[in-house]
């Protein structure tokens, strides 16, 4: 296997924002997208050691592992521990699919206490904490780019992105964070 | 001393805190606080403007948002300059520079006045009839001399060095406007807990009460109070106070644009900051309470700089402490002009009369009038005025005719009523209703979760706007889902209530056709110019309107809509309802282009797309081109080259040594599930069955129609897994396309669509030499032709990374398609770079790419293809299954049409002179000589030099294309006529032997 040194993480180094809301690229991580039907979610969060969500804009975490809810049966799950997610899920047993989209995917973190307001600057969901509570994700637009949003604590968001728009979010958030204050 | 018309003790601008400001060069004093027009009214100049026509000399109509005329240029430095900003909602700031617009070469001479004088031939429409011959002059003649000629102020040249944010936000009620009705409605809604956003144009919160002094609300001075209940609401956790925003657009479902102008008002603005805000709200319940706007008297010469709306005046006084005048007349047919004149005198201004078209004013203000010993006279009109860049008098009549009476005055103030500010509400798609006891339109029939409260509803009266306020924060607030513990009260008083209005022509407005009463200042529309257009013929609001321009300048007719629709429904001798009301749209007031766009300029303006391999390709000196919005690299030149060279080079490289080539934009669909072959059989137009795991498969896929929608190379990489490739272009469409179906007409398919586009980096390696550069670096792959035939996908290690491996060639080479995880993208391109050019190989670009394809006749769908191609019709019906029951697009291509004889037909030309490449897209016929329109059969998709070839290809869409090869056909050019000769689609390695080497 080659090593971390011979990867070229997009956004590398990558810190930015604001006072209010600091902005940095989140290490290296697993991901696949994992589509299933109802009767399989109990065997696949069995093998995923996780309760995979079925409520819409819900997460499930645990011990560093995520899995997303992004429709009826789809999943974004993200190990930040880099482990084979791909063959975690073959052995569920169940019909399933899914790809490895570790590559494919980065991720912008956005912390502080005008987070909200920076993610906003261009997402036009309701973050509130009651409409979006801890946990919350959800597929959708910041400004013409298509990001997966996750709220990992009350003053943190997961920028998720396609790999080639995160120079484009990454750009977008700084000035929105710029916006939410110092 | 911040003026000579400041009245010591008057207003509330603290006389310590002043500022300068330049007008048109000249440096005048003013207060933290004022307005241009204040300001300006403060050291007496009047004379701001000149009209959009006639070049007529115009002052400050207005104190608000609605000002028609008082429009001027703000110039911070070379690159931000505002025109047309209105004088009467920009705030002074020290050192600011205004100059004033439409005058040359002065504001108080001006030449273009002489239209005033020229005036019967500007008649409404004239530029439908006047400048009608000859017909070509119209474009190059009387147009730029008319827009030279009229206009406004001039845009900036220079780029705007400000910037401009954008914030989504959502609450659950959205009040707009902070006067009484708005803060009362709410302060009941942000009691019951409701998240609450509100919002005012102003600097301040108060509305009317910045003008009307006399309010008290629960004992408290009106204006004090409602700064008082802003503080309190901002301090409110579920509230949020928005000043100077405006809320521009109303959206549906209770989207509401607002625009917040953040720094507009500062000497110095931290750099830091936006110069505006575009705040995008989505509101579960909205509260509009966005007043009245009182209207002008139509009279004959109504617009001498120095006649003003009586509120107007009233605000300059009691809010900015500016006397309007020093001998001042009133001309009204409603209640309200006259506290104005009595708040003028008592502020020490003579006023010379209250000119009313009633007899009978309201008893309240009458008796005021006298005990203050104001001359009254009733039943009266204004039927001329004087004065040339200042009113200096009013000729007063009796209604009905008689001796006019010269009165010298200095300022004149008017009120023919209010018009309920119902733009947001039509805008939300309600209807008005028209109220014929007080001739006011009023929110009607209501079309989304909105209500109006106070004046803008029609509510005169201050206790009952407030009680309907509160009424409305709470009900609307228990929609959202939010009660209160306690019911709020607030008691308000205020001096008089009002009565009267008019809307139309007043006495002296004629009837005669010369007498300009304006009813749009900005525009230029008279009276006399609406009953034109009727007598011209035009019965419908919406023709009046486009025939006069009545209600079309930036104010949108905020003022003259109502006076407009008076005076056509008299002409018409209809009601007013059925003459109707033409639509109210966004924006409410204007909006920057800078707020619009806010971010999304610069490299913002669209998400630049590069490949993990675009920094190492920068670094070699490749040139690149836009695709979609991917950057690819075009051309690698090197030292001396220019295009065609490092084109040539590239592709003879290719074909002679290998190349390499970053592949990695092509769009990857991952098909997994136990029915995805049977997905792929509906989707494509060939047969998936058969396809083993480890092999590939070329396919085209049809849209219902039967037309090539997009074609690629799919790899089966286990019996449930197929790894998809298409165009870069069409990557996310054909996804689109392909999860359509799946979710409407192949529901019951066992499958699921992934993009994998960028999952994976992707090097092409091709030519001769290829197998030699890469096998040093795979691991667990025999690269041997027998093991590892063309059009096979492995996975294996390359340089210790795991990889798909595909071998396959868009070249007609020997080739490979290296995918590894994108992360590792760069280290193998170097690894294989290092490889390779040892050997001679080299990185090419598109162009080669383009080149190399089209020698061996592979389509591009997009270029080759328009959308009305076939596979036959581009020679690819090989890769139709003839057997299979069904696919998208099966039934099109069955169409008459699409069987027919005669259609075009994708095939190669050769030109006579080998040296000439042909132009992409160029016509061809049969015969250069005949005459004109010539009859054109087709056109070049693909022309380049062929290096390889040693002479110039080219594709083309001919009609019957494939019946004509030998055949020779024209390419008519400006210059000179290009012969050709029909050729088939491969023009290199026609055998196609080099493919499996």
């Amino acid at each position: 296997m080659a090593d971390l040194a011979n990867r070229t993480l997009p956004l590398s180094g990558f810190h930015g924002g604001s006072g209010a809301a600091s902005l940095s690229v989140a290490a290296p991580a697993t991901r696949i997208s994992l589509r299933a039907k109802p009767d399989a979610v109990s065997a696949l969060s069995g093998a995923l050691g996780l309760s995979l969500p079925t409520k819409p804009k819900t997460s499930a975490s645990a011990n560093g592992r995520h899995a997303l809810w992004l429709g009826p049966d789809e999943w974004l799950v993200i190990d930040e521990n880099e482990a084979d997610l791909m063959a975690a899920v073959a052995l569920s047993g169940v019909l399933h699919s899914a790809t490895d989209i570790s590559h494919r995917n980065t991720a912008i973190l956005v912390k502080g206490r005008g987070a909200d307001v920076a993610v906003n600057g261009g997402c036009p969901q309701d973050l509130s904490l009651t409409a979006f509570p801890v946990g919350a994700c959800s597929r959708t637009v910041l400004a013409k780019a298509e990001i997966v949003l996750l709220r990992t604590a009350e003053d943190a968001f997961r920028v998720e992105c396609w790999r080639s728009f995160a120079p484009y979010v990454s750009a977008l958030l700084n000035e929105a964070a710029e916006d939410a204050g110092n | 001393m911040s003026g000579a018309n400041r009245i010591p003790g008057a207003g509330r601008l603290t006389p310590a805190k002043t500022a300068r400001f330049f007008f048109d060069g000249k440096s005048y004093a003013a207060l933290e606080g004022d307005t241009v027009a204040s300001a300006l009214l403060a050291n007496g100049v009047h004379l701001v403007g000149r009209s959009f026509k006639y070049h007529r000399p115009r002052g400050i109509v207005s104190a608000g948002a609605e000002e028609p005329n008082a429009l001027i240029g703000v110039e911070r430095d070379a690159a931000r300059k505002q025109p047309n900003v209105r004088a009467t909602v920009q705030d002074v700031f020290d050192g600011m520079k205004v100059i004033s617009q439409n005058r040359w070469p002065s504001l108080a001479f001006d030449v273009g006045a002489v239209n005033n004088i020229l005036a019967p031939f500007f008649a409404a429409g004239f530029y439908y009839k006047t400048f009608m011959w000859p017909k070509q002059a119209w474009k190059h003649v009387y147009e730029p001399q008319i827009r030279a000629a009229a206009g406004l102020g001039v845009s900036p040249t220079e780029d705007d060095t400000d910037h401009y944010s954008s914030r989504y936000a959502h609450c659950d009620v959205l009040v707009i406007g902070a006067g009484v009705a708005g803060l009362s409605a709410a302060l009941a809604a942000a009691k019951t807990g409701a998240r609450v956003i509100i919002c005012d144009e102003q600097p301040e919160v108060g509305g009317a009460l910045h003008y009307d002094k006399s309010v008290t609300i629960d004992g408290q001075d009106g204006f004090t109070w409602a700064q008082a209940t802003a503080a309190k609401l901002a301090r409110m956790e579920n509230v949020k106070v928005l000043p100077r925003t405006t809320a521009f657009g109303y959206y549906a479902q209770n989207f509401v644009g607002l625009n917040e102008r953040v720094t507009e008002h500062l000497a110095k603005p931290d750099r830091k900051l936006p110069r505006e805000r575009l705040w995008q709200v989505r509101a579960k319940r909205v509260i509009i309470a966005t007043g009245a706007i009182e209207r002008h008297m139509v009279f004959a010469n109504n617009d001498r700089p120095g006649i003003m709306l009586a509120s107007a005046a009233r605000t300059f006084l009691n809010h900015f402490g500016v006397a309007v005048g020093k001998k001042v007349g009133v001309y009204t047919a409603n209640d309200s002009a006259y506290e104005a004149a009595f708040d003028l005198k008592r502020a020490g201004v003579t006023i010379a009369a209250i000119v009313d078209s009633r007899e009978q004013p309201g008893e309240g203000v009458l008796t005021e009038a006298r005990s203050l010993g104001i001359e009254v006279l009733t039943g009266h009109g204004v039927v001329d005025t004087g004065g040339k860049l200042r009113i200096s008098s009013m000729s007063v009549a009796r209604n009905g005719g008689g001796a006019a009476r010269k009165i010298a005055i200095d300022a004149l103030l008017m009120s023919a009523g209010w018009t309920p500010s119902v733009h947001m509400f039509s805008q939300s798609r309600g209807k008005v209703a028209y109220d014929n006891e007080t001739q006011r339109f009023l929110p009607g029939t209501y079309a989304q979760d909105c209500l109006s409260v106070g004046a803008c509803n029609g509510t005169n009266d201050l206790q009952a706007t407030i009680e309907e306020s509160l009424a409305a924060g709470e009900l609307m607030s228990n929609a959202s889902g939010f009660t209160a513990s306690e019911k709020l009260a607030l008691q308000g008083a205020n001096a008089f209530a009002w009565t009267g209005g008019m809307a139309g022509a007043a006495e002296g407005a004629g009837p005669d056709t010369t007498v300009k009463a304006f009813i749009d200042f900005q525009n230029d529309v008279c009276a006399k110019d609406i009953r034109l257009a009727v007598r011209e013929g035009m019965h419908s609001i919406e023709h009046i309107k486009r025939f006069t321009t009545n209600g079309m300048a930036t104010d949108q007719g905020k003022l003259s809509n109502i006076h407009g629709l008076a005076i056509a429904a008299e002409t018409l001798g209809r009601e007013i309802p059925k003459v109707g009301l033409t639509t109210f749209r966004a924006p409410y007031t204007p909006v920057t282009f800078g707020t619009l766009i806010n971010h999304s300029r610069g490299d913002l303006f669209d998400p630049t797309r590069k490949t993990p391999m675009h920094a190492l390709e920068e670094a070699q000196g490749a040139v690149f081109e836009d695709v979609g919005q991917w950057k690819r690299a075009w051309y690698y030149p090197r030292a001396g080259e220019d295009m065609h060279q490092a084109v040539n080079r590239e592709c003879k490289t290719v074909r002679d040594v290998a190349g390499i080539f970053d592949a990695s934009t092509l769009g990857k669909i991952e098909v997994v599930g136990p029915d995805a072959a049977q997905f792929l059989n509906l989707i494509y137009t060939n047969s998936w069955d058969t396809l083993k795991a480890g092999r590939c498969r070329y396919g085209i896929m049809l849209r219902e129609d039967g037309f090539v929608y997009d074609d690629g190379v799919v790899g089966r990489m286990a019996e449930d897994r197929f790894h998809v490739t298409t165009t870069t272009g069409g990557a996310a469409r054909v996804m689109n396309h392909m999860e359509d179906y799946l979710q409407t007409e192949f529901p019951h398919l066992n499958v699921w669509l992934t993009s994998a586009t960028e999952q994976w980096a992707v090097i092409a390696v091709q030519g001769p030499k290829a197998r030699e550069i890469i096998a040093p670096l795979v691991e667990g792959i025999d690269l041997s032709n027998e093991a590892f035939p063309h059009m096979s996908v492995r996975e294996g290690r390359i340089c210790g990374v795991p990889t798909r491996l595909f071998r396959m060639s868009f070249t007609g080479e020997l080739g490979f398609e290296v995918n590894v995880p994108a992360d590792f993208g760069p280290a193998i391109w170097e690894a294989i770079r290092a490889e390779a050019e040892p050997l001679g190989a080299c990185t090419y670009g598109t162009e080669t790419m383009h080149v190399l394809r089209a020698e061996k006749g592979y389509i591009i769908v997009g270029q080759d293809t328009d959308g009305t191609v076939t596979p036959d019709d581009a020679s690819l019906g090989w890769a139709v299954g003839k057997k299979k029951p069904d696919f998208v697009g099966i039934r099109g291509l069955r169409r008459p049409d699409l069987v027919a004889d005669g259609r075009k037909q994708l095939v190669g030309l050769l030109t006579k002179d080998p040296t000439v490449v042909l132009e992409e897209g160029a016509q061809i016929v049969a015969d250069p000589n005949q005459a004109l329109p010539m009859t054109m059969i087709g056109h070049v998709t693909s022309a380049y030099w062929s290096e390889n070839c040693g002479r110039s290809i080219a594709l083309a869409l001919v009609a019957g294309g494939k019946a004509k090869i030998g055949q020779t056909l024209y390419v008519p050019m400006p210059d000179k006529t290009i012969a050709v000769e029909v050729s088939d689609m491969v023009f290199f390695d026609k055998e196609g032997g080099r493919i499996n080497g």
